[in-house]
């Protein structure tokens, strides 16, 4: 069979694909350069930039401020919005077609208009802990991966199985977790993946709702890449990259990592 | 009954998105819409007209280029061999799952003083002295461009995957030149995921904030940037909401836009 690609566009492609992955690689050796400043390709090899990062206090605090973030805001958005996808798919011609939309609106209003509206109402109207603004912000922001993915993997659950075991005198509550969960188990872990990912790299929402003591990570490199320009920033970004790459790993193991690419 | 259990258990979800996002971000536009004076102060300033016509400029010129770069690498993709498509598709994963500020931080290095552009022109005898290629426009639309390609990418090899390679080689057959067959074979079947890569990479440059601020700062201040400086540095809460008021307008009239745009040239709607 005659390839449908002519060879120019390939070799179109392998330079993109090298404009993609560039980059990266030069973040790797500037972490690695034995020098002050920000270098590629890199002078000398060490890794003490990677020792510098936890002996800087705002570090070690921001990296758990993100960490503790994620992590809440992410099981918070599960355990609302799994009840919430079980609904849209078991009682979708009861409920009103719009219900689905509203949980797609906290990626169509642009993030940094969220951070600013959360950090309006809390100044004048809520009397909230900046700790908690963050959380709530990040909730929203990963609220609809979570109702999105778990809708995507209940959509091919086959509901006549809980009401089989409903009729057999299971309790509803007890169904859920003893028949429904176990199905969908593959896109909850997607789910919570996806949004540990998003919250631990967002920027937009938490600009606005870091405070004295409560900033994340990403603020922390901005902040830091302001006044200094050394191989701190790059080594952290590695720090980053090897998270990304654990978890691909993890949606690989669960649902092969083709599922990414939809 | 069953109505009444799909509320109860959609409501702590619906309740958050009403009580954190909708409540909070309608205040935030009501407010501007009750005192219009803040349009007045915002299109009466020539430094703020400026910025909201360069955000659209930029994220118009990134929009151009990720379409083109991604609809071409998207094409090769969607026809490499099994093993090299999930290669392909992982390596631009990958950098979509990498955080926005790492990705634009690696052309802070890239473009700096010291970076591997200017080594080079210094090596190549181009120049002696290093010189700042940061805080332009171009260095924002490169970073961006990088930012969004994947994106593009992705979205678009699920589309051109579902063009049978039948029809390209009937095309081919039939004496259409690989020009001619892309143009009028390949390009029309992928309108649809063109405008829908078309709308996430126009929305997010437009609204984007780390990208701009690390590679193009003050002087090249965009929407995103100028929404952060009105509210954080100059603490001027009006203004900042006028900026997030025309950041939501513009966001919602070109996603509208691009959805009738949608309708019209796909023939498979109704």
């Amino acid at each position: 069979m005659r390839s449908t690609v002519p060879l120019p566009l390939t070799l179109f492609a392998v330079l993109v694909y090298l404009f993609l992955m560039g980059p990266l690689v030069i973040v790797i050796g500037a972490a690695l350069s034995d020098t002050s400043y920000l270098t590629f390709p890199p002078q000398g090899l060490t890794l003490r930039w990677f020792e510098k990062i936890f002996e800087m206090a705002a570090f070690r605090r921001t990296i758990v401020t993100s960490i503790q973030i994620a992590f809440l805001a992410t099981a918070i958005a599960l355990v609302i919005g799994i009840p919430a996808a079980y609904a849209l798919n078991r009682f979708r011609i009861q409920l009103p077609g719009w219900l689905s939309t509203i949980f797609v609106l906290p990626v169509l209003v642009p993030e940094i208009v969220l951070g600013f509206a959360l950090l309006r109402s809390v100044a004048t109207s809520w009397e909230l802990p900046i700790f908690a603004t963050l959380l709530i912000g990040h909730t929203l922001i990963v609220l609809p991966y979570c109702v999105r993915v778990v809708s995507a993997s209940l959509a091919s659950f086959d509901f006549s199985v809980e009401e089989a075991a409903i009729s057999l005198g299971s309790p509803p509550l007890k169904t859920f977790f003893t028949v429904v969960l176990p199905n969908i188990k593959a896109g909850v872990i997607a789910a919570f993946i996806l949004a540990f990912i998003t919250s631990i790299n967002d920027v937009s929402v938490s600009l606005f709702l870091t405070g004295p003591g409560v900033s994340t990570l990403p603020i922390q490199i901005l902040a830091h890449v302001e006044q200094f320009f050394d191989p701190v920033i790059a080594s952290v970004s590695v720090l980053l990259m090897l998270l990304t790459v654990a978890v691909m790993a993890v949606v690989e193991r669960t649902l092969g990592l083709t599922f990414l690419a939809k | 009954m069953r109505r009444l259990a799909g509320w109860m258990l959609s409501l702590p979800a619906l309740a958050l998105v009403v009580l954190a996002l909708i409540l909070p971000v309608g205040a935030t536009i009501v407010a501007t819409l009750l005192d219009t004076a803040g349009y007045g102060a915002f299109f009466g300033s020539g430094f703020r007209r400026t910025v909201l016509w360069r955000t659209l400029e930029i994220a118009s010129i990134t929009t151009l280029i990720s379409l083109v770069v991604g609809f071409l690498t998207a094409f090769v993709v969607s026809r490499a061999p099994p093993r090299w498509r999930s290669v392909l598709i992982i390596a631009a994963v990958f950098p979509l799952l990498t955080g926005v500020v790492v990705r634009s931080f690696a052309w802070l290095i890239v473009l700096g003083k010291n970076g591997i552009v200017n080594n080079a022109l210094i090596w190549l005898g181009v120049t002696d002295t290093p010189f700042s290629m940061l805080y332009t426009q171009g260095s924002v639309i490169v970073a961006m461009v990088y930012l969004f390609v994947p994106l593009m990418i992705l979205t678009l090899v699920g589309v051109l995957e579902g063009i049978p390679d039948d029809l390209i080689q009937a095309s081919a057959s039939l004496g259409a030149g690989p020009a001619a067959t892309f143009r009028q074979v390949v390009f029309p079947l992928a309108v649809p995921g063109l405008i829908v890569g078309a709308v996430l990479v126009f929305t997010g440059s437009f609204t984007s904030y780390a990208t701009p601020q690390l590679l193009g700062g003050e002087r090249q201040m965009v929407m995103g940037t100028l929404l952060h400086q009105r509210a954080m540095v100059a603490f001027d809460w009006d203004g900042a909401a006028v900026v997030a008021t025309i950041m939501v307008v513009v966001t919602i009239l070109v996603v509208l836009g691009m959805t009738r745009v949608a309708k019209r040239l796909n023939p498979m709607a109704t």
